[in-house]
């Protein structure tokens, strides 16, 4: 019982200081619908192609969103020392990581459905399979979480952090299908999206939204569940080994 | 009675330089424990260590009974600590600080409040309570950081440095509440590089260089061979840098001693007479100020053991950054 007040109570701080804070609000919301419209001008096609854009919106909101926070909730907070306090409270580590990451899943699943909400204005929504969007959104949210706790982890400077998220970001933008097909890329680099979490969502949000998918959804749920174990267990140990010298 | 805290052959090295080097003591239930060292001795490291934040290379900790060496976390309950600089949250202000500190122990909602309102109340900071700490001055955050450490009532309390940089009533007021802890029985370890605090506060002192300890004992036992010294300070008006040699030829049975520019340590195992001295100086040419006598203290015992100057340790600990 004790340790779950600590973790709410880290989980409510963390999402009381540092979310919707405007840096984040530009990365997380503005950032995504701004890079949607544009493809859809380019794109020149009517509403009815709302509906195959979404995934890829819903997918880049989640992951700029998630990744944001955690170079803010940890980073800096290793940085101004305040982390230490943490680390000395009598709380698991797994524990204390899943708190600091909780409120940038919530924040990530909340900003999957701005875009969802705003289609919902133009485009019929009754198609869309919600028994496996809500699923796949929250796990793209644990994932992309775990990515930035990974990055975060990485680094010790808050902007090193940013600049290291970019690294993974912006290539996932053009490599995991969220807005043309994996079939689509030089032969080259097609296997490269395999390698990468986002695929996985993204092909379970495509065929949640409109029922195309290149993949089985199994598939997509356990090679993201397997990304989540893994970038979890590979920061803890980075805490272990980096920060708890 | 039972050792709050009991270390053995701890040993911690960065790289090549080795930073705790097999260091053992115990502190007993509601003892004041003094670490005093000048900077880079190892005393934070070996506050890091016992605390969860550093992993010992070798050697044994139990806190409160409990073996903790393999798992730092164990004893985490029993514990506070107060770190050399401010580590909450600028963002929230004193009361939520506070009441965050304290959830982070497992303290209820209702628990939390009254804690936080009664520390800011001895704090002196019920006024500062609903401002950012941002806002706060160095001694304010320094209050706070200490109330943050006693929230959820440790039986052990670690405070790194505690009056350091701040303020001289704010230093007087933490120092009064260090030793109001102590009567109510919490066990205290005090690093300090003020050596006049930690005699007028601790029940016992270890003495830190180069990350061994040195000397291990009660103040009254440190102090006694240098108590029955006798020692007289000469402040003069010009540089007597050269005066130590023709001092030591003219009075044999004395020591001298020149710290600084215009100053004269005399020590002496017997009363020392003021005039002969003086009279000595002056035909010297040397203009004298002022001739003291001093009562000696754990400082001259900390010169004595360390080979350190106790001002060189102050100065060099005040310089911005400075943290052993």
């Amino acid at each position: 019982m004790k340790r779950w007040i600590a973790f709410w109570n880290i989980l409510i701080k963390d999402m009381r200081t540092y979310y919707l804070k405007p840096p984040n609000i530009s990365w997380g919301l503005i950032f995504p619908l701004a890079w949607t419209g544009m493809f859809f001008i380019k794109s020149g096609s009517g509403l009815e192609s709302i509906l195959t854009m979404l995934p890829g919106v819903v997918a880049l909101s989640i992951l700029f969103g998630t990744t944001s926070m955690l170079a803010v909730a940890v980073t800096f907070e290793k940085k101004n020392r305040s982390f230490e306090r943490l680390l000395r409270a009598p709380i698991p580590l797994e524990l204390l990581m899943l708190a600091k990451t909780s409120g940038a899943i919530v924040f990530g699943v909340a900003n999957a459905f701005v875009p969802v909400a705003m289609a919902a204005f133009f485009a019929d929504l009754c198609p869309v399979a919600w028994s496996v969007f809500l699923p796949a959104v929250v796990m793209i949210a644990i994932a992309c979480t775990f990515l930035g706790l990974f990055i975060a982890v990485a680094v010790s400077e808050v902007f090193e952090a940013q600049t290291f998220s970019n690294f993974f970001r912006f290539p996932m933008i053009f490599l995991c299908g969220l807005f043309f097909p994996i079939a689509r890329l030089p032969a080259f680099l097609r296997p490269l999206p395999y390698a990468l979490p986002l695929t996985y969502g993204v092909d379970a949000l495509h065929g949640a939204i409109h029922g195309e998918h290149a993949l089985s959804l199994v598939l997509d749920f356990c090679v993201l569940g397997a990304f989540c174990i893994g970038l979890f267990a590979v920061s803890l140990r980075n805490i272990k080994r980096r920060w708890i010298l | 009675m039972n050792d709050a805290i009991a270390v053995e052959g701890l040993r911690k090295s960065f790289a090549d330089i080795e930073a705790v080097a097999g260091i053992s003591f115990s502190i007993r239930q509601g003892e004041l424990f003094g670490f005093l060292g000048p900077n880079g001795a190892g005393k934070t490291t070996t506050i890091n260590m016992l605390t969860g934040l550093a992993r010992p290379d070798d050697g044994n900790i139990r806190i409160g009974g409990i073996e903790c060496s393999g798992n730092p976390k164990a004893a985490q309950h029993l514990i506070g600590v107060v770190p050399d600089e401010s580590n909450l949250y600028p963002e929230l202000t004193g009361f939520e600080n506070l009441c965050f500190c304290a959830a982070l122990y497992g303290l209820g909602k209702a628990e939390r409040k009254t804690r936080a309102l009664e520390l800011l109340d001895t704090f002196g900071l019920t006024e500062a309570a609903n401002r950012k700490l941002g806002g706060y001055s160095k001694g304010m955050k320094r209050k706070l950081t200490v109330a943050a450490g006693i929230i959820h009532k440790p039986e052990i309390l670690f405070l790194d440095e505690p009056t350091t940089g701040i303020d001289v009533a704010s230093a007087r007021h933490i120092r009064h509440l260090i030793a109001d802890l102590h009567r109510a029985g919490t066990t205290i370890f005090l690093t300090t590089h003020y050596i006049e605090e930690a005699e007028r506060l601790c029940d016992r002192i270890a003495f830190i260089v180069s990350g061994r300890i040195v000397r291990i004992d009660t103040v009254e036992h440190l102090v006694q061979p240098v108590q029955e010294k006798h020692i007289l300070q000469i402040a003069c008006a010009n540089d007597v840098g050269e005066m130590q040699g023709r001092l030591a030829t003219s009075f044999p049975d004395l020591a001298f001693e020149t710290p600084s520019h215009g100053l004269i340590r005399v020590e002496s195992d017997d009363p020392i007479r003021v005039g002969p001295l003086v009279r000595f100086l002056e035909d010297q040419g040397v203009e004298v100020i002022e001739a003291r006598r001093m009562r000696p203290s754990l400082e001259d015992v900390f010169v004595r053991v360390t080979g350190i100057a106790a001002d060189a340790m102050r100065k060099d600990k005040e310089k911005p950054g400075g943290g052993a």
